[in-house]
């Protein structure tokens, strides 16, 4: 699997080149914020628009990862709408996709604080989750030990030979794993900011997704 | 031939002056439906076009508040201009004339009242006149319209403006239909296409030849003493000389082809200054009210030379200059002939021109422009048809100004020059687009812009939206740009714009030039960038950007040619020893065949095409080559491309070319990848934008221009992925043969070569790659070599942080390691 394996209070754990994580234990997939709706929701509130489509786009490689890993069990970590009218809002055409999607498989949202409330598409909607050793949260909470969170949209940038390459990573230390933003249209937050450096541990870990996972030292 | 009356025959005379036989002409023609005068500057031209309009207006009393003459010039200081030469005649006939200009500088109040009080001969610029025709008011404002005078027309007929414009004329003619067309050119190589361009189609138009002006005296800058650099475009070696011109004559005008490089220049220029004689900077970034002050002192003759860029090209008459300064390589004949032109503007007298190579390379180029200047070989792209852009937005400015029929308008469309051939389906593509925003946009509200009424007339759906459409009418793409400011309490002096993608690389502290002072960046607040006096002498450099002309298809042959010969005795020696090395060493490029270069440097391998295709067509070669060569294993790294070849580095060396430049294969490769690329998107982003499928002004505020770009791009990736038939990626797609991305010039190197290709294995860099080591604009490749160099550069971190490949299964607390 093309993936950066490492281990999460004794979990074997595999960061996926596309951004999703990979418990093959639990045949459990997880993705984070993948913020479906968006350019609905800028039409929406009259924000600068963006183009359609990035919905069925997101979808798409979530539908790849699920082939290849033959997950069982589908944790979306939050933000998975850009608000609970966006989740409404989608095509049939989207909705039967994520429909099918689920079918046969243990499917959880968490909520997110764009997505606060539960939302009419199936599967089971949680504040977060227990799956001892593991928690599963939208933000990751100061001194908690084997979380998985999200929220952050975490990116790093790389200057080999003074070219900057800059990709959504995860930020992985000892304790917990922060995972990048898998949704189309997501910005990212630098890890060099105050924000993550605070939360993660100096040897904090940061894998770079992209055609191949590249795991670095947390650049901060 | 009719007598000029007697008024006319005593101002002639007073002023010592005859009338010229082409202003004769004119008159005579004064009743045709259209007339193209070609002329040298200086040769009474403008009178020319106004002399009939003066007689007319002096002969019979009309209608006071209607206008009689339009006069359209591409810059808006040309309408300003003509206004102040213009009432000269008037006031000393004392003629009951009124004159006025509009353009987008006019204060709002006397813009209304031009609406309401027309004056006899309105000034404006093809952007002001697409606006009052989107009025619906038009129809009066235009009754008892007569003539239209459009002065260097030339420069118009290259562009989208001068498509715009003759969309706007075909509805001024719809209202006005005895309106008489006369179009003033300088000398061009191909007069009946400008003819055809200007008429009615398709009405016949005569052209009136003026005598040409005498051969220029131009010479290359003696530079024998001054080596010039390898590579770069500033020409400070020859600043000690162009100072010394400067003081051997009256008024200098110091041409370049970018700002940035004017900018560096006159710097350079005042600190070898000793004597302090009065130069001025002038450029299309600088602010308004500094280029006026440049202008009036230019005018009272205050100045001795102006260091300045192509916002000079066009003619406003600066009176006494005596010599014209070119610095870097023309790029294009027919250009440097305009740019000569501005010395002496005497009727007859020669113009002299001084022509500075800016490196070592340009002087050859330099060598080859004089003597096609000598050979009055003057070189031109042929034009297609009208662009589709162009036409949905003024499809889009008809709808404005009422409700109209779609036959009635095509019909209307089809009489202006560029759009004769227009088909009806393309026609209603655009209408379609205009109404809908095409199939895959069909969802969104704000792409829904007309509606067919019961009668079958289309209509704007929201009237409300009239007002969007004309605050983004024109075709003019600036890069986006932002206003500099000294930073003061309250709202320091401006000095000028510079690019956003240049500001966006400043920290503060770091330092630029602009308007001829190094500044220091401050801070960016509400889209103006906050400067300071700097005291420093060594800026960082403005990379500003102004055009960056390619040169021209018949330039390079020239270059070819001059290369292949035995011995280059027209050549200075360090120029003349260079290009022997290369001959020596490698070989020359030849005419019928494409040179290619493969030699290793400093680890990495390189491969250099020699393709004197002009700098955009080999940057778009370079963006094609390093795909394929991405697909064959080569890893490339990057490249750098100049007017007449690409450099190419990355891991592995190339030893078969055969694949690489199969036509079919190349073409493949546009088609394929241009999909994902920057100068694709820059390119959809311009004819978006004048098409109104993004707006850049808003009643709000102005959108910020990341933020223009941002959803420019996502709407391109989108349209490209799942409606890649809609009109704007087809126009995208034609734009593409042409302009930045230029693949028609790489059509025609494959032409020229004809799968004749000599590629040569050297163990080092060749005299003629070596200028490209220091070419500024590398271009990276995102691709294998990218990944490969990026698991280098995390492996090296990994070590450093002591961590080794197992080690990161799980970091421990104290980062140590597990086997």
């Amino acid at each position: 699997m093309n993936g950066h394996s490492f281990t999460l209070a004794g979990a074997d754990l595999i960061a996926l080149a596309s951004g999703a994580l990979f418990w093959p234990a639990q045949s459990l997939l997880c993705v984070s914020d993948l913020h479906l709706g968006k350019s609905e929701r800028r039409a929406r509130l009259g924000e600068p628009p963006l183009p359609p489509y990035e919905t069925r786009d997101t979808l798409a490689r979530l539908e790849v990862d699920l082939k290849t890993s033959r997950a069982t069990t589908v944790i979306c970590l939050g933000d998975s709408f850009d608000d609970s009218a966006a989740a409404q809002a989608l095509s049939e055409e989207e909705k039967l996709w994520i429909a099918a999607m689920q079918a046969g498989r243990r499917w959880v949202w968490i909520e997110g604080n764009h997505d606060p409330g539960p939302v009419e598409l199936g599967g089971t909607h949680l504040a977060e989750l227990p799956l001892p050793p593991i928690t599963f949260r939208h933000i990751a909470q100061p001194g908690q030990s084997g979380e998985i969170s999200g929220h952050y949209h975490p990116k790093v940038t790389i200057r080999p030979r003074g070219r900057a390459i800059t990709r959504p990573a995860f930020l992985i230390d000892s304790d917990k794993v922060i995972l990048p933003a898998y949704g189309t249209y997501t910005g990212g937050l630098r890890s060099h900011d105050a924000a993550l450096s605070t939360l993660m541990r100096p040897e904090a870990l940061a894998v770079l997704t992209g055609p191949v996972p590249h795991a670095v030292p947390m650049p901060r | 031939m009719s007598a000029l009356p007697e008024k006319f025959q005593t101002w002639f005379a007073e002023r010592g002056w005859s009338i010229h036989p082409h202003q004769r002409d004119m008159l005579d023609r004064a009743a045709d439906p259209a007339t193209l005068l070609i002329a040298p500057t200086g040769g009474g031209k403008t009178l020319a076009g106004f002399l009939p309009t003066l007689l007319e207006l002096s002969q019979y009393r009309r209608d006071t508040d209607a206008i009689h003459t339009l006069y359209i010039s591409p810059l808006k200081a040309l309408a300003a201009d003509i206004k102040r030469n213009l009432m000269t005649p008037i006031s000393e006939m004392d003629l009951p004339i009124r004159v006025e200009d509009r353009t987008g500088d006019t204060p709002a109040s006397r813009k209304r009242r031009q609406r309401a009080a027309p004056p006899d001969i309105l000034l404006t610029t093809p952007e002001s006149l697409a606006l009052l025709t989107s009025y619906e008011d038009a129809p009066r404002m235009f009754a008892g319209l007569e003539r239209v005078v459009i002065d260097e027309i030339h420069a118009l007929a290259d562009s989208k403006r001068g498509d715009q414009l003759m969309l706007a004329l075909s509805r001024l003619q719809a209202m006005c239909s005895g309106l008489r067309r006369v179009g003033l050119s300088a000398t061009v190589e191909d007069p009946d296409s400008i003819a055809k361009f200007l008429a009615r189609h398709p009405d016949p138009c005569h052209i009136l030849t003026a005598d040409p002006e005498p051969d220029p005296d131009i010479s290359m800058l003696d530079i024998s003493d001054a080596t010039p650099p390898w590579a770069g475009g500033g020409a400070g070696y020859a600043i000690p000389a162009v100072l010394e011109e400067i003081k051997r004559h009256k008024t200098t005008l110091i041409f370049h082809n970018t700002r940035a490089q004017a900018e560096i220049f006159f710097h350079n220029l005042w600190l070898a200054n000793d004597e302090a004689l009065p130069i001025g900077i002038h450029h299309g970034s600088l602010d308004r009210s500094q280029r006026e002050r440049v202008e009036a002192a230019m005018t009272r003759g205050e100045l001795r030379a102006i260091v300045c860029t192509g916002s000079l090209d066009l003619g406003i008459d600066w009176g006494d200059v005596d010599l014209v300064i070119q610095v870097g390589a023309p790029k294009n004949v027919k250009r440097l002939v305009q740019r000569i032109g501005r010395a002496n503007h005497r009727y007859n007298a020669p113009s002299k021109a001084l022509l500075v190579p800016a490196n070592r390379f340009e002087v050859i180029e330099c060598q080859a422009a004089l003597e096609a200047v000598q050979a009055h070989d003057l070189d031109g792209e042929t034009r297609g048809p009208g662009p589709l852009d162009v036409l949905c937005q003024h499809i889009l400015i008809a709808a404005c100004a009422g409700p109209f029929d779609a036959e009635t308008l095509f019909n209307e469309v089809r009489t202006a020059g560029p759009y004769a051939t227009l088909s009806r389906a393309e026609f209603d593509d655009c209408l379609t687009f205009c109404a809908t925003g095409g199939y895959a946009l069909r969802a969104y509200d704000q792409w829904q812009r007309l509606k067919q009424d019961a009668d079958g007339l289309w209509h704007l759906r929201d009237p409300r939206s009239a007002r969007l459409i004309r605050m983004n009418i024109g075709t003019i793409q600036d890069t986006d740009t932002l206003k500099v400011r000294m930073r003061r309490s309250r709202g320091g002096k401006p000095l000028g714009e510079i690019e956003e993608g240049f500001a966006a690389s400043l920290t503060p502290g770091d330092t630029f030039l602009i308007g001829g002072q190094i500044v220091r960046f401050e801070s960016l607040r509400e889209m103006v960038v906050e400067v300071s006096r700097d005291k420093g002498r060594q800026p960082k450099i403005a990379t500003f950007m102004g055009t960056k002309f390619a040169t021209s298809t018949q330039l390079s042959q020239r270059i070819l040619r001059l290369l292949d010969q035995s011995d280059w005795p027209e050549l200075p020696s360090h120029t003349r020893d260079w290009i022997a090395l290369q001959n020596s060493v490698s070989q020359l490029p030849k005419n019928r065949r494409l040179l290619i270069e493969s030699f290793p440097h400093e680890g990495r391998e390189h491969t250099c095409v020699y393709g004197f295709a002009g700098r955009n067509a080999q940057q778009t070669l370079g963006l094609i080559l390093t795909k394929r060569m991405e697909e064959l294993g080569l890893a490339p790294l990057g490249f750098v491309s100049t007017d007449y070849a690409t450099l190419i580095w990355g891991l592995e060396p190339l030893t078969d070319p055969g694949p690489l430049f199969d036509p079919d294969a190349l073409r493949d490769g546009l088609d394929q990848w241009l999909a994902g690329n920057a100068l694709m998107k820059r390119t959809f982003r311009a004819s978006a934008t004048i098409a109104g499928l993004i707006q850049r002004n808003t009643p709000q505020a102005r959108k910020s221009g990341r933020q223009a770009t941002f959803s420019s791009d996502i709407l391109y990736e989108t349209l490209a992925k799942y409606d890649p038939d809609h009109l704007l990626l087809r126009i995208t797609r034609h734009e593409a043969m042409r302009g930045l991305i230029d693949f028609g010039r790489i059509e025609q190197m494959l032409t020229r070569i004809d799968g004749r290709i000599d590629l040569r294995r050297l163990d080092r860099v060749t005299p003629f790659a070596a200028p490209l080591f220091l070419e500024a604009g590398r271009t990276p490749i995102e691709g294998a070599a990218q990944e490969r160099l990026l698991a280098e550069e995390t492996a090296r971190l990994m070590e450093v942080a002591g961590l080794t490949e197992q080690g990161l299964q799980s970091p421990g607390p104290q980062g140590k390691q597990t086997p």
